[in-house]
């Protein structure tokens, strides 16, 4: 019976014209503003912890800017050369500057992919350093050595939780962005997934993946001690401004503390979740009234049709039903509509991003997401079509014939 | 002895516009045998639709009592006559009311529907019936695409869905030609034939003397055959 009932308040909607569907746009907007945000949410969370999530109070680090503020892509990332690190080192209170190649990676393995990031370690002398200021160590297999080549070393989630269909092992072969690397240790694990989800290579090979052996994408500026971090801070920026030839003010870069750049992100991005749900929440309101609106001419209109029904032997229950399902799913298809642009919207954006240097942003729109708006697209729909529906079930038979 | 299937006693209809009451049925006695053809005429206005409606459980009456089947209905709430109206009751409109949106089939297939019968048993009847009323090659037409003659066909066929003891027909013929008119007189005479209690309206006298009884309304109150002149 229900199902036959959904069979015909589908066939209902069909035969709507367009003015009605036009009164979901409400509902377009505010789905879809939800599905990119949510998910660019994550994407954005990954990239954000990934940049500057593991590293010590004292410790800075220089990353490439577009200048000024402004929607993204506006200006060119000019990238930051990798001849930088030896200017750095010479001011008095670093201890070393690591260049580090940080890149959004598919990684394949059992014929199965997944989005994740390489991050490149520093070679020579820097590379014990680094490892232990990453606290770094190996579970199985080994860590990386100079003479490495097309080989990494991977996070720890990879051998152990159920991502490829089985686990990848010490040994075996794995593709990144399509080019083969032999796995040769896996690390042990941290409880942060930006080290348990790393892919970690040689300098060179992050370089020649990326095709580029001039630039990197974060240097991390390792301090003396905590105390001497701004007065370093202060002597990077003023070399920085001389080497990009930017005077204050319209810095083509960022030198921040671990902790302080965390911050600001995290600010930035609470202020337009906020705003993007605002807009949301607005957008969904204006949507279910018109979808109320909708339904209340469709009673209107179709009062014949439901005079015709109650005279062969439907029920009040079942004349609700109808126009109660039927709203909702005039719900679902604007829902169906909006997560499409919200899938989208958040992947476009995350182009955007990553063309304006945020490299490291991926969208991620879940089944779980998908399957979430819509079926609270649907309920949406339902809830506004209950007093349109009401009116249906209780309108008396002989005068609903009369039309 | 011929047993009464529906029996109106002394039912009045008012409907009130503003502060004047209009009096559809003024006391109106009406019994409807079990297995009988009855025609039901009178002017336009004289409470026609009206009774049939009561009739057909599609309304309550102000004041009077309605039996179906020695049961007294007339305090039935709107589902609980519903239910009734759907099990034992098949209605022929002189607008044929079909859905437009619907194929033949499907609109032979809803009362079924509201009823919980399967998908399969419900297409198998509806092929059945069309077929009965010689449209077994217009199932899958919308309304606006068959005759008028057809669409009353395709609402006789639907009226047939849940095989009913009673069709009500209230003017089945007002909006086709003659000849279409007398097919579909002569279609509810042969169901008549088989069993089907049958109660319809028309202002055709020559259709109401093919009836096996007539029914003279006047007024909203039953009048003698002398009276009527
Ligand atoms: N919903 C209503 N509101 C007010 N008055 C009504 C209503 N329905 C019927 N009437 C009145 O009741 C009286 C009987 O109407 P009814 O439709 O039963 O007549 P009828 O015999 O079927 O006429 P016709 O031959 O023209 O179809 C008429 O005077 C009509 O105006
Ligand atoms: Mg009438």
């Amino acid at each position: 019976m229900l199902v036959d009932l959904l069979k015909l308040s589908w066939a209902g909607i069909k035969h709507r014209r367009l003015r009605s569907w036009l009164t979901m746009i409400g509902i377009f907007i505010g789905i879809a503003a939800v599905v990119s945000l949510v998910g660019l949410g994550e994407g954005l969370r990954v990239a954000i912890t990934s940049q500057f999530g593991f590293l010590g109070t004292d410790s800075l680090t220089v990353t490439a800017v577009s200048p000024g503020f402004g929607p993204p892509g506006q200006g060119a990332v000019n990238p930051l050369k990798d001849d930088l690190m030896k200017k750095i080192e010479s001011i008095q209170g670093v201890n070393t500057a690591y260049a580090r190649i940080v890149e959004s990676a598919l990684l394949e393995y059992n014929d199965n992919q997944r989005m994740s990031y390489v991050g490149s370690v520093p070679e020579g002398h820097d590379r014990k350093s680094f490892e232990t200021m990453l606290n770094l160590n190996i579970e199985t297999g080994r860590l990386l050595r100079d003479s490495d080549k097309a080989k990494v070393v991977l996070g720890n989630r990879y051998s152990t939780e159920d991502i490829f269909g089985k686990p990848v092992e010490v040994g075996k072969e794995v593709l990144i962005n399509g080019e083969p690397f032999i796995v040769i240790g896996i690390l042990e694990k941290k409880g942060s997934f930006i080290v348990d989800g790393s892919i970690l290579m040689n300098e060179q090979d992050a370089k020649e993946l990326y095709n580029d052996d001039k630039t990197v994408d974060l240097i991390i500026v390792k301090v003396e001690s905590e105390a001497l971090v701004p007065q370093v801070q202060e002597n990077v920026e003023k070399l920085l401004r001389k080497e990009r030839g930017v005077k204050v003010g319209e810095e083509d870069f960022q030198v921040q503390t671990p902790a302080k750049a965390l911050e600001s992100l995290n600010q930035t991005l609470f202020a337009i979740q906020l705003f993007v749900y605002i807009i949301a929440t607005i957008s969904l309101v204006v949507g279910g009234i018109g979808i109320m609106n909708t339904m209340y001419t469709a009673v209107l209109e179709r009062t014949r049709e439901i005079g015709i029904m109650k005279a062969i032997g439907a029920r009040n229950s079942m004349i609700f039903l109808l126009f109660f399902l039927e709203s909702g799913f005039i719900g679902l298809v604007g829902g169906i509509i909006g997560t499409g642009l919200g899938f989208s919207l958040s992947h476009g954006l995350a182009f955007l991003a990553r063309q304006a240097g945020f490299r490291l942003i991926q969208a991620s729109v879940s089944p779980l997401l998908i399957f979430g708006s819509l079926a609270f697209s649907f309920s949406l729909g339902t809830i506004f079509g209950v007093l349109p529906a009401l009116r249906a079930a209780k309108m008396q038979p002989v005068e609903a014939l009369r039309g | 002895m011929k047993k009464s299937i529906i029996k109106l006693v002394k039912v009045w209809k008012t409907y009130k516009m503003g502060d004047v009451e209009v009096h559809a049925l003024r006391g109106l006695d009406l019994e409807v045998m079990q297995g009988e053809f009855l025609a039901i005429q009178g002017p336009s206005g004289s409470g026609k639709s009206t009774a049939m409606n009561l009739v057909g459980c599609l309304d309550i009456p102000t004041k009077g009592t309605i039996f179906l089947d020695t049961h007294d209905i007339s305090k039935l709430t709107e589902s609980n006559l519903a239910q009734i109206r759907g099990r034992k009751i098949g209605f022929i409109f002189q607008q044929f009311n079909l859905i437009n949106t619907l194929t033949s089939m499907e609109n032979v297939m809803l009362p079924m529907m509201f009823q919980g019968f399967s998908e399969e048993k419900r297409r198998k009847r509806a092929i059945e019936l069309l077929e009965l009323v010689s449209l077994g090659d217009r199932l899958d037409h919308k309304p606006k695409e068959l005759s008028g003659g057809q669409q009353q066909r395709v609402a006789i066929a639907r009226a047939l869905a849940v095989d009913p003891d009673v069709i009500l027909a209230d003017e089945p013929t007002g909006n086709l030609d003659s000849k279409t008119g007398d097919s579909v007189m002569d279609f509810l005479n042969k169901l008549n034939k088989e069993g089907k209690t049958i109660v319809m309206v028309t202002h055709d006298d020559e259709l109401a003397q093919k009836a096996g009884r007539i029914v003279y309304l006047k007024d909203g109150q039953v009048i003698t055959k002398e009276d009527r002149k």
